[in-house]
Parts: C-alpha cells; structure tokens; sequence
C-alpha cells in the first residue's frame, strides 16, 4: 500500500495535525519507507490466531465503591495554558447567538 | 569522608557506609550535586536537577541515622527518574515542547516508592520525546551524550537515565521500556538494565505512550543494586488497574546466590542469524553462553520464528495506542497552545502541530493511519494476532529453557546523525521488542566491548529474557555472568 498526497492530508486531518506542505511531503516518504518494511506482517498466515491486546489477562478490576478523595480543582488547572475560577476556557465551541 | 569514590559506588555501599557513619547522606547528595555541575554540561542527561529536593532526602536520612533508626533499603542512594515521570516539585515534560514547563500534580509510583525507600532524588532525565527514539536524539531540549564516547548516541529513548549512571551522576535511575527503552540504552552505556515483567510494576504517573507495552524498570552498575531497586518499587497499585497481584520476591537473595548450575539457558539462534548483528556481538553472546556452559549451566539452542515480524507488529501496535493516547495533548487542559485561535480545531491543529516534534508526528500519523477505516484489519488485527504467536513461541521455548540469550542491541553505540532515516533506527530494538509485545521480563547486562578504536571501546550488552514473573531467575543469571566475566565497566568518565 502505498500513501498519496491527498492521504497524508487526510489522515492529519484525522490526528489533528496541522502539516506545512514541505511536512506533507517528508511524511508521506517516510511513511511509505515504513509501511514498505511493515506490509510484510499481511503476509503471514494467521487466520485462525486470536487477537492479543494484552499481556496479562485482567478483566474488570475494582475497587470498593467508597468514595476518597479525588483530584483538587486547583490542581487539575494548575497547567492549564489558560483558566478561569477554577475552569478551563477555551474558544467558543456552539452559538454564537446570546447565550453568552 | 569515606575512601568511597560515589561516582562508581553501588547502591548497597552507598547506604552501607551511611548505616556505618561513615559519610553522611548530605555529604553524598552535596558530593553527587558538585559532580553533576561538573559532567553535565558534557553529558546532558538531565532536563532538571533537583538540588533542594536531594538534600531535603538526605537531611532526613541523616536524622534516622542520628536516632538509630532502622534506616530504608536504599537510603540515600543518588537517584533520578526519566522526565516522563511526575515528581511533585518538578516538572514532566517527556523532552517535549508540547509539555514545557508542566508541572508534575502528583508523584508516579514508581518514584513515589523509590523516595519511601530511602533515596535520594537528584533530578529527572532527558529521553527522546515522549519516549519515541532509539538514540536520544529525538529529545527536544537536546541530545544526551554516551559517557563512553561523547560522539556516538547513549541509546533510547531513556538515554539520559543511562548516561546519567554512566557518567557516574547517579547510582540508580529509572527508565520506561516500550520496545526496548531501558534495555537498549542499556547496552549501549554498559549499564545493567531491566525490563520488568508487565504489570510487576505500576504505570501510574507514568506519561503513557503504549499502554499494553509500557513497563518501569532501574538502570544500575551491578546486577543486585538491579534487584534492589525491582523489590523496592514493584508491587500492586490501586491507580494501576493492570498492576499484578503478585508479591514481591527475595530479588536481591537471587544476585547473591548466582549459582546457574544446572540453569538450562536457550540461545536465540535464528535471532542471532539477523542480518544487521555486528559479528562481534554475535560472538560476545556465543562466549558468554560457553561461559554458563562452563558455570553448569546447560546450553542448547531454541528459534523464535516469529519474532523477527516483532518490529512489523510493534511499530503497528505502538504507534495505533501512541496516537490514541497522544491526543490528550490538544492545548485545552495543560500544555503548549496556540496563540490567537479562530476557533477549537484551530487550536487543536496548530497546538499539536508547534508542540510535536517530528518523529512524534510520525508515530502519531502511523497509528492513525493503522486504526483508520479500511485499515484496520489488514494493520492492527494482523499486528494482535502476530502478537498472539510471538508469546505462544516464546511460552513452548520456556517450557525447555529458563532463560533465553541474545544480544540487546545489533550493534554497539552509534554515532550522531548516522541514523537518520526512520526505518534504520527502527531497526535497532529488533531484539527487545519482542518482550514487550509477550510481556515478559529480561534484562542486559555488560558482557564484553568492541575492539578498542582511536583509543576508544564500547560497552556490548547480553540480554537476558526470562518468563512472566522470572525475574529472580533472569537475575541469577545476569549475576552469575556478572561475577563470571568480572568487567570493569567504568566509563572513561569514572576516575578509578
């Protein structure tokens, strides 16, 4: 398989990746020399094989349900680039009508 | 003050010679502090150094000595964590620009364990940016350099926690092994570097770049500072939902003992048949397999057939959970953003785009990719299920052996820039990988050098893989082998 100009495009648009069109190009060699080397796991025959996602089979671990303490606000915004009484602000998102 | 050089010192003479009243903790952290101001600015190790921390440690190791207290097991032991480690008091910033300045809003635990034993905190550890390297270099606040040769590459991505040991500016360090992370650097230093069994160790804390690959372990000289620093951080966690219920063992009775007679060790032949291996890596771990040979140990020989497609499944697996767990960085809650945004995915786009550097946008545009629509099952499903045989070959080859040999790295340390295409890096943590995507544990350990060249030798590393949980069986041996080979594995650095 092999990447085009307009699937790099895409794909950073997927990742949120804001690419110059020197980037777009880079990537994209660098890209296909990877997938090149990578491709060759298609080949091998692994039909029947089940998936693998971890190492050690843990499922649903919990914990008693009692509450403890959690994170501080002012904490959770101490590194925030921009906050607010304890809020993160960020750009307008919805509207733009009077709600604010 | 003690005759102790601290520069070569390990970990168990280190608290030693405090227990002895010998030298107290404060003069070792004034004494490891003078010496980083000395190496560091040749080195670059660090990404911050932690002087009020250290001494703030090692006052109050210093009044346990003074009431007779029973002093922790690594008490005052110079120490330092990779910076993508979160220590309250410092910054975190995975060699990042996204993450400049991010200060750490809880302590790993990790760290939080090695503190409770007793050491002493010099500092956090520059590493290739979120840990996506195989040389340092991808690090955005400069290159770590090899304490054996200022010109060649340390080794990634905890490069700056190997040179540190190295270089004789900490004892003990911590690192995170995704592919190879500690191991290689390892090698590369001639440090003694573990990759813990997944799980044995807790990930909280830990900035996360694949989650089913991930896994903290110690940088050291010897193999029982190795064990000590396992005992002392392993463990189950209630933030680490993937930390194993599993006890900690006697790892440091395991060192001492070394006795491999009757160890059945298996040599990874078809490993060792890669093209790519240096012939002189290939012979220092056919010698050190006749050394167990000659311990009692029994030697034969094992393949691993697919574990060479290991590299094609990691750099599916870990650039698919990188790219998901990277996308917490979007500039909204902490880090690098964008100035003046015309609207959120403007700020996103750009956020990401000033604050990534290269190859982090690589791994992130490769997952993506990999776990995008019409992609999927051809990349991620296949990469699971090679992943499924790579453990199932390594489990038969365990019921025959109790640890398997090859080498850490194809080759010795490289120099600067020699590396600059992506793929031959990749290429580098063949032999690693394959643990991390099994699970289990191994270790490396300084078996030899390269020919002396312009004066110059560097270190080779032989690594050790044990089963899931072997970590006392992988430690007999790289102890064994330690005691057996007896190298001076001083950096030309370290004065004698």
């Amino acid at each position: 398989m092999s990447l085009s100009e307009h699937d790099v495009r895409h794909v950073a648009m997927l990742a949120r990746l804001a690419l110059t069109d020197d980037e777009v190009e880079a990537m994209r060699t660098d890209l296909n020399a990877i997938l090149g080397h990578i491709d060759e796991i298609q080949r091998l025959d692994l039909g029947d094989v089940a998936p693998m996602a971890h190492a050690i089979k843990v499922v649903n671990v919990t914990r008693p349900d009692v509450v403890t303490p959690s994170f501080p606000q002012d904490v959770a915004v101490m590194n925030a680039p921009q906050a607010e009484n304890g809020a993160f602000v960020i750009p307008q998102i919805v509207g733009g009508g009077d709600e604010a | 003050m003690s005759e102790l050089n601290l520069a070569s010192a390990t970990a168990t003479e280190i608290r030693d010679a405090i227990a002895g009243k010998e030298l107290s903790a404060v003069e070792v952290a004034v004494a490891m502090l003078a010496r980083i101001e000395e190496i560091e600015p040749a080195v670059h190790a660090f990404n911050q150094v932690t002087p009020d921390l250290a001494l703030s440690a090692a006052e109050k190791i210093d009044a346990l000595v003074a009431d007779g207290a029973e002093l922790p097991p690594l008490a005052g032991v110079p120490a330092a964590f990779k910076d993508n480690m979160n220590l309250v008091g410092t910054h975190t910033t995975c060699s990042s620009r996204i993450l400049a300045g991010f200060e750490s809003p809880y302590d790993c635990t990790a760290v939080a364990r090695l503190l409770a034993a007793g050491v002493l905190p010099l500092g956090k550890c520059n590493m290739d940016e979120f840990a996506f390297g195989s040389s340092g270099e991808s690090s955005a606040t400069g290159t770590a350099k090899n304490p054996w040769d200022l010109g060649r590459v340390p080794g990634g991505s905890s490069a700056g926690s190997a040179a540190a040991v190295a270089a004789g500016m900490a004892t003990v360090t911590l690192g995170s092994d995704t592919g190879g992370s500690i191991r290689q650097p390892g090698a590369l230093t001639g440090t003694v570097a573990l990759k813990p069994t997944y799980g044995r160790v807790s990930r909280y804390g830990c900035v996360a770049f694949a989650s089913s690959l991930d896994q903290i372990g110690p940088f050291s000289r010897t193999v029982e500072d190795s064990a000590r620093v396992l005992a002392a951080i392993c463990g189950k966690d209630p933030h680490d939902a993937t930390s194993a219920e599993r006890p900690s063992e006697d790892f440091v009775a395991a060192t001492q003992s070394a006795d491999v007679a009757g160890m059945r060790v298996g040599i990874v032949r078809d490993l060792l048949e890669l093209e790519g291996v240096t012939p002189e890596v290939r012979q220092s771990v056919l010698d050190a397999a006749a050394r167990f040979e000659a311990m009692g140990a029994t030697v034969g020989e094992v393949d691993l057939p697919t574990s060479k497609h290991g590299l094609s499944a990691y750099y599916i697996i870990g650039p698919a959970e990188a790219s998901s767990n990277l996308a917490r960085f979007d500039g909204i809650r902490y880090g690098h953003r964008a100035e003046n945004p015309t609207d959120v995915l403007d700020l996103y786009m750009r956020s990401r785009a000033e604050g990534f550097g290269a190859e982090a946008k690589r791994r992130i545009m490769l997952g993506t990719y990999a776990l995008s629509a019409g992609y999927y099952d051809a990349y991620y499903g296949q990469a699971q299920k090679a992943r499924t045989v790579i453990a199932s070959e390594f489990s038969a080859a365990f019921e025959r052996f109790d640890v398997l040999l090859t080498p850490t790295s194809p080759q010795v340390a490289w120099k600067f820039g020699e590396k600059a295409d992506p793929l031959t890096m990749y290429l580098a943590d063949i032999y690693t990988i394959p643990v991390n995507l099994a699970g289990n544990c191994a270790i490396s350990v300084p078996c030899g050098f390269s020919a002396e060249n312009n004066g110059v030798r560097l270190p080779i590393g032989l690594h050790i893989i044990g089963d899931y949980f072997a970590e006392a069986k992988v430690f007999r041996a790289a102890a064994a082998i330690e005691r057996d080979l007896a190298l001076d594995v001083r950096s030309p650095l370290v004065s004698a």
